[in-house]
C-alpha cells in the first residue's frame, strides 16, 4: 500500500481531482455501454417474446372463427 | 451486351454530359466561387483588417474556404443521377462503373474547383498574401481541389440514397480531408518564408495519385449499396 | 483448413459461439479490472516527477491502445464482410463501433484530465490527441452512417466501406498530424518518460490493458449478440430460444 491513510488515498498526493475524475468519468463510459448493451438484449427479448404472443392470439382467434 | 464504344469515349461522354448540364445552369459554377468570396470577406471582418495577421492566416483561410465550397458541389454529385435514374443505368451498363464514376469526378473537378484556382490571384489580393506565396496557393490548389472532389465523392456515393445526406456527408468526409489540407498549407507557409516547398507539394501529389486510383473503386462500391 | 469455420456463417451457431465466449471474457474482465485498478491506484509506487498524477496511464494507455485496436478489427470484419459477402461480420463491425467509441472517448478524457496538471491546458494540439479526436471522429461516421440508413442490409455495407476507407486514411491522417505538429511548434510535449518502464508500474499497466481489451471483447459480444437476435428475430430458433427462457 502506497498510501498512509484513506484521505491520502482520495488526496492522490494533490492531484485527487484529475486522478479521480478520469477513473470516474472512465467507470462511468464503461458502465453506460456495458449496461446500455444489455439493456438491449432485455429489450429485443420482450419484443420477440410479444411478437410471439401477438401471433398466438391471432392464431387461436382463427381457429375460434373458423369452428 | 456489346461494348459498342471504347472507353474513351464513355469516358468524354460522361464527363462532357455532366459540363454541358453545368454550364446549363450557371448558377452551380457560380455558387461555389460566390460562397468561397464570401467566407474570404466574412475572416477579416470576424478577427480585424490588420495586414499581417490576414497574410499570415491567409493560406489557413483560403484552404478552410475551398473546403467548404467543394462540398457545396458535391451534394448535387450524384443526386441528380440517382433521382432520375441515370445511375441505376450506368451500373447496370456492362461498362466498368469505376471508369464512369472517374470521368463524373473530373467533371465535378472542372466545374467547382479549376475556378477556384482561376480565381485565387483575386482572393490572394483581398488578403495581402504575399506574391511569393502566391504560386505556392495556386500550385496546392490546383493538386489539392482534385484530391478533395475524389475523397468527398466517398461520401456522395454513401449517402445518396439518403434524405438528408447532406450534413452526414460532411460530418463522414471533412476528417478524412485533413491531411490534404495540412500538407496545403504548410508548402504555402513554407514558401511565403522563401523555403523550398517541393517536399510538401510531391506528397499532395502522391496522395492524389493513389486517390485516382483507389477512389473510384470505393465509390463505385459505394453507389452499388446506395441504389441497390 | 478453414472448414471449422464455416458453421459460423450461420447466424444460430454465431450466436451460441458469442454465448460460449462470453462467460470467459467476462471473468478475464472482471479479474483484470478489480486487480489492475486496485494495484495501479494504490500499491504501484509514486512516480518520481509526476507524483500520483501519473497513475491516470492505467487507464489512459490501455484505452487509447484499444482504441486502435477496435478500429483495426473493426476494419478487418468490414473487409471479411465486403470480400465474403458474411452478414455476422457486417454485424460484428456494428457491434464493435460503439464501443470502440467509447474507448475513444476515454482515452481523450482521460488525457485531457492527466494534461491539465502536467502541461498545464486541458488540451493541446499535440499529435497524438489529434489523431485520437479525429479518429472519435471516424467512429461515429460509421455510427452516424448506419443510423441514416433505412434499410439495414444497405446501412451494413456502407458502413464497412466507410470503415475500410477510414483504416485507410488513418495512417496517412496520423503521419500528417505527427509531421504539421512538429513543423509548428516543434516537440514541446515530452512523452511519457522515454526511459524503460519500471515492472512495477509495468505489470499493473499490463494487467489493465488485458481488462481493457476484455471488456471491449465481452461488449462486442454482447451486441453481436443483440444485432444477430435483431436482424432474425422472426427465426423459429430465435422463437424456441426466447420461449426456452
Amino acid at each position: 500500500m502506497q498510501f498512509d491513510s484513506f484521505a491520502d488515498f482520495i488526496a492522490m498526493g494533490g492531484y485527487g481531482f484529475y486522478v479521480w475524475l478520469s477513473f470516474g468519468s472512465c467507470a462511468l463510459i464503461l458502465l453506460g455501454i456495458l449496461f446500455s448493451s444489455l439493456n438491449d438484449t432485455k429489450r429485443i427479448f420482450s419484443s420477440v417474446k410479444q411478437q410471439a404472443q401477438r401471433e398466438e392470439r391471432i392464431k387461436k382467434a382463427k381457429q375460434e372463427a373458423g369452428q | 451486351m456489346v461494348k459498342q464504344h471504347s472507353y474513351w469515349q464513355l469516358f468524354t461522354a460522361v464527363f462532357s454530359k455532366d459540363l454541358k448540364l453545368a454550364f446549363r445552369q450557371r448558377a452551380e459554377i457560380v455558387n461555389p466561387i460566390l460562397f468561397f468570396l464570401i467566407v474570404i470577406t466574412l475572416f477579416p471582418l470576424a478577427i480585424g483588417p490588420e495586414p499581417g495577421l490576414l497574410a499570415r492566416m491567409a493560406p489557413g483561410i483560403i484552404w478552410v474556404a475551398a473546403l467548404l465550397s467543394t462540398m457545396l458541389g458535391l451534394d448535387k454529385l450524384f443526386r441528380d443521377d440517382y433521382h432520375d435514374g441515370t445511375l441505376e443505368q450506368l451500373i447496370a451498363s456492362s461498362y466498368p462503373l469505376p471508369l464512369t464514376v472517374l470521368a463524373k469526378v473530373a467533371a465535378h473537378w472542372v466545374i467547382t474547383g479549376l475556378p477556384l484556382v482561376l480565381m485565387t490571384p483575386v482572393f490572394a489580393l483581398l488578403l495581402n498574401l504575399e506574391s511569393s506565396a502566391l504560386l505556392a496557393t495556386v500550385l496546392t490548389l490546383l493538386l489539392g481541389t482534385p484530391l478533395l472532389s475524389f475523397i468527398g465523392a466517398i461520401g456522395a456515393g454513401l449517402t445518396v440514397g439518403l434524405q438528408k445526406g447532406g450534413i452526414l456527408m460532411s460530418l463522414l468526409v471533412l476528417p478524412l480531408y485533413i491531411p490534404v489540407l495540412i500538407f496545403a498549407t504548410s508548402a504555402i507557409d513554407t514558401s511565403s518564408m522563401e523555403l523550398a516547398y517541393s517536399g510538401q507539394l510531391a506528397i499532395l501529389g502522391a496522395m492524389l495519385i493513389v486517390a485516382i486510383i483507389a477512389a473510384p473503386i470505393a465509390i463505385s462500391s459505394a453507389l452499388k449499396v446506395s441504389v441497390s | 483448413m478453414w472448414k471449422w469455420l464455416h458453421p459460423y456463417a450461420k447466424a444460430d451457431r454465431a450466436y451460441q459461439l458469442c454465448n460460449t465466449l462470453l462467460p470467459y471474457f467476462a471473468v478475464v474482465t472482471v479479474v483484470c479490472m478489480i486487480v489492475g485498478w486496485v494495484w495501479g491506484l494504490a500499491y504501484a509506487p509514486a512516480d518520481y516527477q509526476q507524483k500520483d498524477s501519473y497513475r491516470i496511464i492505467f487507464i489512459h494507455v490501455p484505452s487509447a491502445i484499444l482504441s486502435m485496436g477496435a478500429y483495426s478489427s473493426m476494419a478487418i470484419a468490414a473487409v471479411i464482410a465486403l470480400v465474403w459477402q458474411l452478414r455476422n461480420a457486417e454485424l460484428a463491425v456494428i457491434a464493435i463501433a460503439p464501443v470502440g467509441a467509447c474507448v475513444t472517448a476515454i482515452a481523450l478524457i482521460t488525457g485531457a484530465a492527466w494534461g491539465k496538471p502536467m502541461w498545464g491546458a486541458w488540451w493541446v494540439w499535440d499529435a497524438r490527441l489529434t489523431s485520437e479526436l479525429i479518429l472519435l471522429f471516424l467512429y461515429l461516421g460509421v455510427l452516424s452512417l448506419y443510423h441514416a440508413f433505412e434499410d439495414k442490409k444497405a446501412a451494413g455495407r456502407a458502413a464497412c466501406i466507410l470503415a475500410i476507407v477510414g483504416v485507410i486514411n488513418l495512417p496517412i491522417i496520423h503521419f500528417s498530424v505527427e509531421w504539421w505538429n512538429t513543423l509548428h511548434q516543434g516537440a514541446t510535449i515530452t512523452k511519457f518518460d522515454t526511459k524503460a518502464i519500471d515492472p512495477s508500474m509495468f505489470w499493473p499497466l499490463m494487467v489493465n490493458i488485458v481488462a481493457f481489451a476484455g471488456f471491449v471483447g465481452v461488449v462486442t459480444l454482447i451486441r453481436l449478440k443483440n444485432e444477430i437476435l435483431q436482424r432474425e428475430k422472426h427465426r423459429p430458433w430465435v422463437r424456441d430460444m426466447v420461449e426456452r427462457g
